[in-house]
């Protein structure tokens, strides 16, 4: 009698874990079909068989988009991840086969391999860490899916095992900064004073810490009457950027400018300031120059506590897109594809804050 | 004569319903998905390629539940050996094999370490494990906070080798012709798998193992040096892990500091899913094995599926942990009313 019971529970159990499972996939199973298909295709036309399936393609024959990204931790990911969802919709002739890393880069990989044996048109990664891409990439390789690579880079030993790669150029976002400090002072009629600037990093070994660092530094050499007094590390986070920023203020009692690596390690800048009794923003006497333009950023350039933010842009998705489009059509790629990126400044940011989309 | 029928049976219920569990999963992920090539051999292959650490790291930890213990410190062996062999061989121009060895002995004298504090000292098992968790992270962050990708030949031509299948062969849709592989790494893991299922069934230490993990007085009174086992028994889990480190390596290629976050726990449930009993005295490697598989079968539903979020594979192991954890309790309180 007991075993009885047992076997009903066990039975519960079952269609409990099938029907989370089977749930979702009844909405959509579009591309099924048409797999066979195209199989028979490519046996016969070899090479050309991406133009000619297009070409012979009724509406319904879906582009399959597999993506990897990363996790769901901040703003500018959940960002990313809409620009991508809403890029390869339906509507818009793809089908998004789509996977939450958790942060775990072994995921990844699983979720890659899944993807090849979905026979999966393109794969997209945004990868959890630049290393250990080898292995997966080279099945991917051998299945002929391309892959593109957006956000930070991958540091594989050969080049060939991704076809296209789309981010931030944040050494330009360096540059960026100094140009609009540049214009700013000399607006200001501070162009020959001195100017002691310190600095809040990112998390360090960060690409987006080394190419605003280095961006900056770079450029700023240009104007021998900036002085960088200090650069310390806040690690991307709004309380370690306060932190750091108390410490500088009490080393230091003429600091002109503040440049943050992103913008929440600026908010926990600008409390540190407010807090020692200094007022900072365009019309305070502490420059604050930010990066990423979070939404956020927008509501204190228009409260007035911030000067600038560079934007760090995380709408891939039509960029990727592009790409696939070419790459379907036969056509070849730059291996290398910075998304566009703007400044901006405090003046125009009641403006500009309702057009952004994250 | 029935009780002991009965008895004989408890044990063997449990990795049957596993097995059948993963094998009804397993159809009816082939019956969903027929449409996206679910039931291609690869798929399943797949499932191994990926989770060969996940393997040999569940056959250790089945081994240390039998003794009624439990090691908690396995994913952050896995990272620190990842680390270890990256920065032994990229930083610090080692041979692979050598790197290898190290690493191997580095699990030794920690699980020694482990075990000595565990069997001679009497702490508890979780206390231990807990430090070593730490420890191990820990080091792992010492020997380099940075990302280090390997880029050792040798290493890569272990990594990448392939075992081609002569058969089963498919165009895909790119009009390539793809065999299905597996990786030496699967092989390595089977291997091990299979020599501990005969270590622990056929030899006087393995029926010392049950014996400690059934009734540590008993096992006193058979003449079993209680501590030595033990001591054994997590010297060899010591160098499973790192072993599981090294497979895991082959897979990601990296070392890194965030990695293997919560393998440990992903190790206990594929042993509790498996059969074996946090108790003690009951297990079976080849239940964790299908333990292994029914969580990667839950993770390739997931992503197969396409639109669900990946955070379904967590709750699902948590509803299957919660049913054998009950039929495991179920069994073990017959158990206990008959004898």
């Amino acid at each position: 009698m007991k075993r009885f019971h047992k076997l009903i529970a066990l039975l519960a159990v079952l269609m409990m874990v099938f029907s989370l499972a089977a749930c979702g996939n009844n909405s959509k199973s579009t591309v099924g079909t048409d797999t066979g298909e195209s199989t028979d295709n490519t046996q016969s036309s070899g090479d050309a068989e991406a133009t000619t399936d297009e070409a012979s393609a009724p509406s319904d024959d879906l582009i399959v988009v597999g993506f990897s990204q990363v996790g769901a931790e901040s703003d500018w990911r959940t960002a990313n991840t809409e620009s991508m969802k809403s890029t390869f919709s339906e509507a818009n002739g793809y089908q998004l086969i789509f996977d939450d890393a958790q942060q775990k880069q072994e995921n990844q990989i699983k979720a890659v391999r899944n993807f090849i044996q979905q026979d999966v048109d393109y794969i997209v990664i945004a990868p959890v860490t630049e290393t250990g891409w080898d292995t997966v990439l080279q099945e991917a390789k051998e299945a002929g899916i391309p892959v593109i690579i957006v956000d930070r880079m991958i540091d594989v030993s050969d080049d060939s095992l991704f076809t296209a790669w789309v981010g931030s150029n944040f050494l330009q976002e360096g540059y960026n900064a100094v140009e609009w400090l540049a214009g700013y002072l000399d607006s200001k009629g501070r162009a020959e004073e001195p100017i002691n600037i310190v600095t809040l990093q990112g998390t360090i070994g960060s690409s987006a810490q080394i190419g605003r660092t280095d961006g900056f530094a770079e450029k700023m050499a240009a104007y021998s009457n900036w002085t960088m007094l200090e650069k310390q590390t806040g690690e991307f986070t709004q309380s370690k950027g306060q932190e750091v920023m108390e410490s500088f203020l009490k080393s230091y009692d003429d600091i002109d400018v503040v440049i943050a690596e992103n913008d929440n390690m600026a908010f926990g800048a600008i409390d540190a300031i407010q807090a020692a009794g200094k007022t900072c923003g365009p019309d305070g006497d502490i420059t604050i120059v930010s990066f990423d333009a979070v939404a956020a950023a927008f509501d204190a350039m228009i409260a007035g506590t911030m000067n600038v933010s560079i934007e760090c842009n995380p709408l891939h998705g039509p960029r990727v897109a592009e790409i696939i489009q070419k790459l379907d059509a036969g056509e070849t790629v730059d291996k290398l594809q910075y998304v566009e990126e703007g400044v901006f400044p405090a003046e125009t940011a009641a403006e500009i804050k309702p057009t952004r989309a994250y | 004569m029935n009780f002991r029928i009965k008895k004989l049976d408890s044990k063997q219920f449990l990795l049957l319903i596993t097995i059948g569990l993963f094998l009804v999963m397993y159809l009816i992920g082939i019956m969903v998905f027929q449409d996206k090539n679910f039931g291609k051999l690869q798929v399943f292959l797949n499932l191994f390629i990926s989770n060969a650490g996940l393997i040999v790291a569940a056959t250790g930890m089945t081994m240390v539940i039998i003794t009624g213990g439990i090691d908690i410190s396995v994913g952050s062996v896995i990272a620190m050996t990842c680390m270890l062999l990256a920065w032994m061989m990229e930083i610090k121009g080692m041979n692979a094999i050598l790197a290898l060895i190290i690493v191997l002995v580095v699990g030794l004298v920690y699980g020694l370490v482990q075990g000595w504090l565990i069997a001679y000292l009497k702490i508890q098992p979780f206390i231990v494990t807990l430090a070593g968790l730490f420890f191990a992270r820990g080091m792992t962050a010492v020997i380099s906070t940075d990302m280090i990708s390997i880029k050792n030949e040798l290493f890569l031509t272990w990594a990448n080798a392939k075992i081609y299948f002569p058969f089963g062969g498919a165009v895909n849709r790119k009009g390539v012709m793809v065999y299905p592989y597996l990786y030496p790494s699967v092989l390595l893991a089977l291997i091990t798998l299979v020599l501990f299922f005969v270590i622990l069934k056929y030899t006087k230490f393995g029926r010392s193992v049950y014996a400690v993990g059934g009734n540590e007085q008993s096992a006193l009174m058979m003449g079993v040096n209680i501590r030595r086992i033990k001591l054994k028994v997590y010297a060899v889990n010591g160098v499973l892990g790192t072993f599981a480190g090294f497979l895991f390596s082959l897979n990601t290629c990296a070392g890194f500091v965030e990695q293997a976050k919560g393998f440990e726990m992903e190790a206990i449930a594929s042993s509790v899913i498996g059969g074996a009993l946090l108790s003690g005295g009951v297990g079976n490697v080849f239940g964790s094995l299908f333990g292994v598989l029914i969580k990667g079968t839950i993770e390739t539903f997931i992503t197969f599926q396409g639109t669900l979020s990946s955070w379904w594979t967590k709750i699902t192991i948590a509803v299957l942990l919660a049913f054998f954890i009950i039929l495991q309790s179920v069994l073990t309180s017959r158990k206990v009313k008959h004898s």
